[in-house]
Parts: structure tokens; sequence; C-alpha cells
């Protein structure tokens, strides 16, 4: 699966991408992390408020920066 | 580990982790202004009427007290704020008018949960869904200026006029900016790109679906971020006022920047622009100003002109609006600012 992390480069871009490598590590799911970090490609997203999370090309989260476990509970379904 | 990690997931675990650190906040709260009488007056012998005294006193007071009013202010804030999102605040925008629609933008700017590092994609968001440029400016404006953590503190530190005044003055200047900057057509004035920006995939409400204790996670989590980030202005600004409490002399503001002086708050604002601050950070200044007799009506003008332009700001919004709207930007909102500043001058004062 392709995950991107969305958002300009702030800290809380650099914790989302921190905890989605966690929760990753820890699933032992086969991912690509990216970072996507210019604007109008995030905002085509439909993401107003960064930082942000899109899993195959779906957006999944924005806005915050959630728990490892709470990612894992994101991807565990995504993760075929 | 995340400080959210570190709260105990169990839903009795959480209720008496609350329970301690309430506890814990009302007694340090209650204990801080008799520990540093006792402290320095006996033990340390310090005499209560010297400068030194009064600076050491002020310094280690209010650096204890506005610690605690912040994590009570930003960890309740956040709790209520996270049932509001911008992609809610947009819906609601969505088809408004001008004039309502710059007077619902400045409303919602102050209750949505926002930080400035998202500017970017909130403009392109708004202006893409066909909300007009002077409402998403209002929107803009509002948010950081009418700061909720400011609206706390003030309330805790001059009660409710001030902090009713400050609400009222916030939301009439990004109302009226943004109105002005819209009726201006500055449609030419912003970057192409964002009109050219497709809003694709679906849109997800960042409020929806979370449990009560997501939500505790998520204050007590941007009650560490938030202290993380600006203990250094706290310190600056408690140290200024501290400094400013022992040692200026009570007649020194009152006489150069007192009701007396016609450019007070012209001053005001042409030192807070620049400076780069956050609503917390200015509080013990504005505290100990107070105190020397300046005027509140200065004293709001220049602590919005602080919180409401700045420099890493302009520099994001840059990337959407052209050069002219920005000083177009700026120079509506420092005006409003400082006819605000006039204005309570002559009613308060």
């Amino acid at each position: 699966m392709i995950i991107k992390v969305l958002g300009p480069g702030c800290t809380n871009c650099k914790n989302l991408e921190r905890v989605t490598r966690q929760a990753v590590d820890a699933l032992g799911v086969d991912a690509t992390i990216e970072k996507v970090t210019d604007y109008p490609t995030i905002a085509g997203y439909g993401v107003m408020a960064t930082p942000a999370l899109v899993v195959d090309e779906k957006l999944v989260l924005s806005g915050r920066v959630p728990t490892t476990a709470q990612v894992r509970e994101l991807l565990t379904p995504l993760a075929v | 580990m995340s400080v959210a990690e570190r709260i105990p997931t169990t839903h009795r675990g959480q209720v008496l982790t609350l329970t301690a650190a309430a506890a814990a906040w009302v007694t340090v709260y209650w204990v801080n202004g008799w520990l540093w009488d006792t402290l320095l007056y006996n033990g340390f012998g310090m005499d209560p009427d010297a400068r030194l005294t009064g600076t050491v006193h002020f310094f280690v007071y209010d650096t204890i007290k506005i610690a605690l009013l912040l994590v009570a202010i930003i960890f309740i804030v956040t709790v209520l704020r996270s049932y509001m999102s911008i992609e809610r605040t947009r819906a609601l925008l969505g088809g408004k008018r001008e004039g309502v629609g710059n007077v619902m933008a400045a409303g919602l700017g102050v209750i949505t949960p926002f930080c400035s590092c998202s500017a970017v994609p909130a403009f392109i968001g708004f202006v893409a869904a066909g909300v007009p440029i002077g409402v998403t400016l209002s929107f803009l404006i509002a948010s950081p200026m009418v700061n909720e953590i400011a609206i706390g503190m003030l309330f805790s530190l001059f009660g409710w006029q001030v902090t009713a005044i400050y609400i009222g003055a916030g939301l009439i200047v990004a109302i009226v900016a943004g109105w002005v900057l819209g009726r201006l057509g500055v449609q030419k004035w912003v970057e192409p790109f964002v009109f050219e920006t497709k809003l694709g995939g679906q849109v997800i409400d960042s409020a929806a679906g979370l449990a009560f204790d997501q939500r505790i996670q998520m204050g007590a989590e941007e009650v560490a971020t938030i202290l993380r980030k600006i203990w250094p202005y706290l310190l600056v600004g408690i140290g200024l006022g501290a400094v400013i409490h022992g040692w200026v002399p009570t007649d020194f503001f009152t006489t150069y920047a007192g009701p007396g002086n016609p450019f007070g708050v012209l001053v005001a604002v042409a030192i807070g622009v620049p400076l780069y601050s956050n609503a917390a950070g200015i509080m013990p200044l504005v505290e100990a100003l107070y105190d020397k007799g300046l005027p509140m009506g200065t004293l709001l003008a220049f602590m919005m002109a602080v919180v409401a332009l700045s420099l890493p700001e302009l520099i994001l919004l840059r990337r959407v609006l052209k050069p002219p709207l920005l000083a177009a930007f700026v120079a509506v909102t420092a005006t409003g600012i400082v006819i605000i500043g006039y204005l309570f001058n002559l009613i308060l004062g």
C-alpha cells in the first residue's frame, strides 16, 4: 500500500509521519510512505487542515496527529 | 512516546488521572502566592518593598500562575473545539454572500480549531469551494486575532468587561477588514493556481466520530505541544513584565504613552506588528504595563497587533496572495486595530 503524509513540513507533519511509520512497523505490512508538501496537491485531496493521511489515494485522516494505536486501527482494514 | 499515549486507556484510569490533575492544579494555584511570600520575605529575609524583591516575586509568582492558567485554558478549549472543524465551517460559509458571510466567518474564525500552518490549504479550500475572498479573509483575520487562549487569560486577569471588549473589537476588525478587502475586487491579486485547483476526493470531517477519551487525549497533547513551543516567549514576556513591575517608575508610561499622548496607540501598533509572540507570551507584559497606568485600549491594540499580524503567517499567505493584496491585508487590519485602540481609550478613559 502507498501511504502519503500530507503537510508543508511543520512539527505536526513530522509527528504524523513518525506515528505512521511506527504503526506500519507494528503491523508488519508492506507499505511505502511518501511525503506530499506542495499546497495544490494537498488541497486537491480535499484537505483543509494539515497534517493529513492518504492511503492508496483515499483520504483517511486530516487536521490532527493521532496516536500510533489509532493509525494502526485506521490501517488494519486497509491492509489486505 | 507522546503525552497522549501515557494517559491510561481504561475509563476508570482516565477519570482518576483527570481528578488527580484537577486537584493538583487547584492546590498549586492556591499556595502559589503564599509560598513565595513566605519563602522570599521570611526564608531569604528579602525586603518586601525593595525593587529587586518586587521583580523576583513577580517573575516566580507569575511564571507559575500563567503556566497553570495556560494548562487549564488550553486543555478546556481544545476539548471544546474538537467538536468543531474547518470542514464544518466551510460548509456553513458555502453560498453565503458578502456581509452576512463576513460576520459568520469572523465568528466561526474564533471557534474553529485552526493552526496558522494550515492557512494555505484552508484558503484554497474555501476559495475553490466558492466562498468569497473577502469572507475567507475575515476568517483568516479573526482566527489568530480573537484567540481563545487570550480570551481565557484576559478573563482570569482582567475580568469580563475587558474580555468582552477584546472579543467584540476583534470581531469588528475582522468583519470590516474582510469586507473592505472583498470590495476592492481583489480576485486578480490571488495567485491563479488557487482558482485552478480542483477539489478532489471526499471530505473528512476531522471533528466527527471521536470518542470522548480521544478528545481528552487531544487536549492533553495540545497542552504539551503548545507549552513546548511557547515557553521561551513566555519567560521573556514574564521577565520583561517583572523588570517593568520592579524598576520602571509609575509615572514613566503615563507620561510618555498614557491617555495624554495622542500617538500612544499608533506607537503600540507600530511596535506590535513586527513583534512576533503569542497571546500567552504577551499577557504578563500587558498585566505589568496595565499596573503602570497604561490605558486598556492601547494595550488591547498592542496585543492584537502582536497576535494578528506576524511575519511567519504573512510568509505563508504570500503563497496564495500577491504582494499588493498582502500589503492591503496588513494595512487594513492594522488601521482597524489602531481605530479600535483609540475608540476604547476614549470610552474607557
